[in-house]
């Protein structure tokens, strides 16, 4: 079995390709921007980093928009979106002035709010970075053996709003928005925090994916 | 309010191996920076901060293979500083593994790295170290200058209109540093540390003099930091990350415990 993660030109791979290695010794971890390998993986890790502009970009200047999207649509191979990744599935984001992504699931992505500020009056940071509880919103194979509220690494200023509360998998509350972190529709889950820096928590998130069959 | 305040020790590393701390107990000769990464990862730290001191170029390399090796098995962020100067430098710790690059002198002689490496990988992996020394008079308004080389070379810029800069330019997160306190076991500078917070919208970490665990509370509490960097009080086993995450939280601090 092997396992890809797509290598469009965008974030850090060798973190998530480690973490999973880590949890899945047996199975094959390839960083690749090969469309045959990746086709003939039998699960995919789309990461993503930094701006969405350059992620949607660069995801067509290797020419792997086309198979992302018919990736998102096999049913049959599980995909996990990770950080910018998640955000790419929605229509469209409001950074860079606005920028059309994959659509495949309904929603929006949009910036938190740097001006809001906590109960103590303290400014509420953007980036949104650190350890933050993720409440589980539906059950989902990739939360087994993970208590709803657990903290998971997260390091970003845009977050996901899907329109379907079906696509709701977990969510956080910041700076008076409430960020959907953890969105799945059919094969696919994607998640806004970083699992392969979420420590426990993060490694049994892979493993559940490693060994999932939707 | 659910986002924890994070604990972050930081090991100073020269040619691949802990130079600072560990080995003055004689526990570990010249501590392997893998052994030391794992044990705090072990005590729950929330992120790892490595400072690359390694003066020749030449043995960056064994930096890299530190880099890749912890990575390898200490799954949560991983950031190294000292000396970056390029974004083929960024590059090659990215790839080795590294989540976080901090950039310091290089900022200040060529502020556009910071803007150029931010561009190209993102606010989120480029913090910008703040090093400041409080150059006003004790009866004058508090004002604090940025200072390069270890805290020897002045520059005339204002440390807070400059980490002000800084964010414009691209940076994600500012470790601010008083060269007052480093090394004194004396607390941090809540001045320095609470005017810079207040002044941008991104996490700053508290940096320089903890010498007891209340040093970390009054970083978060009164200085507004987002994370405390600490390194003695725990390479010299006075207190374990986990020791200092529940005396942060017994003082009403969000903390991953």
């Amino acid at each position: 079995m092997t396992i890809a993660i797509i290598d469009y030109g965008m974030g850090n791979l060798h973190s998530v390709a480690k973490a999973i290695e880590h949890v899945s010794p047996d199975e094959r971890v390839t960083i690749t921007r090969d469309a045959r390998a990746i086709k003939g993986a039998s699960r995919v890790v789309l990461p993503g980093q930094g701006a969405i502009r350059d992620c949607m970009g660069e995801l067509e200047r290797t020419e792997l928009t086309g198979l992302v999207k018919e990736l998102l649509l096999d049913a049959s191979k599980p995909l996990l979106g990770i950080c910018v990744g998640q955000q790419m599935l929605m229509d469209k984001s409001e950074e860079n002035g606005g920028v059309r992504c994959l659509g495949y699931m309904p929603g929006r992505v949009t910036r938190f709010d740097d001006t809001a500020v906590d109960e103590q009056g303290e400014r509420l940071k953007v980036p949104h970075m650190g350890w933050n509880r993720v409440h589980q919103h539906h059950m989902h194979p990739l939360w087994e053996g993970i208590p709803t509220g657990e903290r998971f690494y997260f390091v970003h200023s845009y977050f996901v709003r899907v329109d379907d509360d079906d696509h709701a998998m977990g969510y956080i509350d910041y700076a008076g928005s409430r960020a959907h972190v953890a969105t799945g529709r059919d094969a696919v889950f994607a998640v806004q925090f970083h699992p392969e820096k979420s420590a426990d928590a993060g490694l049994r998130l892979l493993a559940n994916f490693v060994t999932w069959s939707p | 309010m659910t986002l924890a305040k994070r604990i972050i020790p930081c090991l100073d590393v020269d040619r691949g191996r802990v130079v600072k701390g560990v080995n003055f107990l004689g526990i570990r000769d010249a501590g392997d920076p893998v052994e030391v990464a794992r044990r705090y990862n072990e005590q729950n730290a929330d992120e790892i901060t490595f400072l690359d001191i390694t003066a020749s170029h030449e043995a960056r390399g064994t930096t890299l293979d530190m880099v890749s090796r912890i990575a390898g098995e200490v799954f949560i962020p991983l950031t190294v500083g000292g000396g970056i100067r390029s974004c083929d430098n960024i590059r090659a710790l990215l790839n080795a593994g590294a989540d976080k690059v901090s950039i310091n002198t290089a900022a200040v002689t060529d502020p556009d790295f910071v803007y150029e490496a931010a561009e190209r990988f993102g606010s989120q992996c480029i913090v910008v170290a703040i090093d400041a020394k409080r150059v006003s008079e004790d009866d004058e308004p508090p004002r604090w200058e940025i200072f390069t080389h270890g805290g020897r070379r002045p520059t005339g810029l204002d440390a807070v209109a400059w980490s002000r800069k800084m964010v414009e330019y691209g940076a994600g997160e500012l470790l601010v540093t008083s060269m007052d306190r480093d090394g004194t076991r004396e607390g941090f500078d809540l001045g320095v540390t609470r005017a810079i917070s207040d002044a941008v919208s991104v996490p700053v970490i508290a940096s320089g003099g903890v010498g007891n665990l209340d040093h970390l509370v009054a970083g978060v509490k009164e200085g507004g930091a987002d994370a405390v960097l600490a390194a003695s009080i725990f390479h010299f086993g006075e207190y374990t990350i986990e020791q200092a995450k529940q005396h942060m939280a017994r003082h009403g601090i969000e903390m991953r415990l």
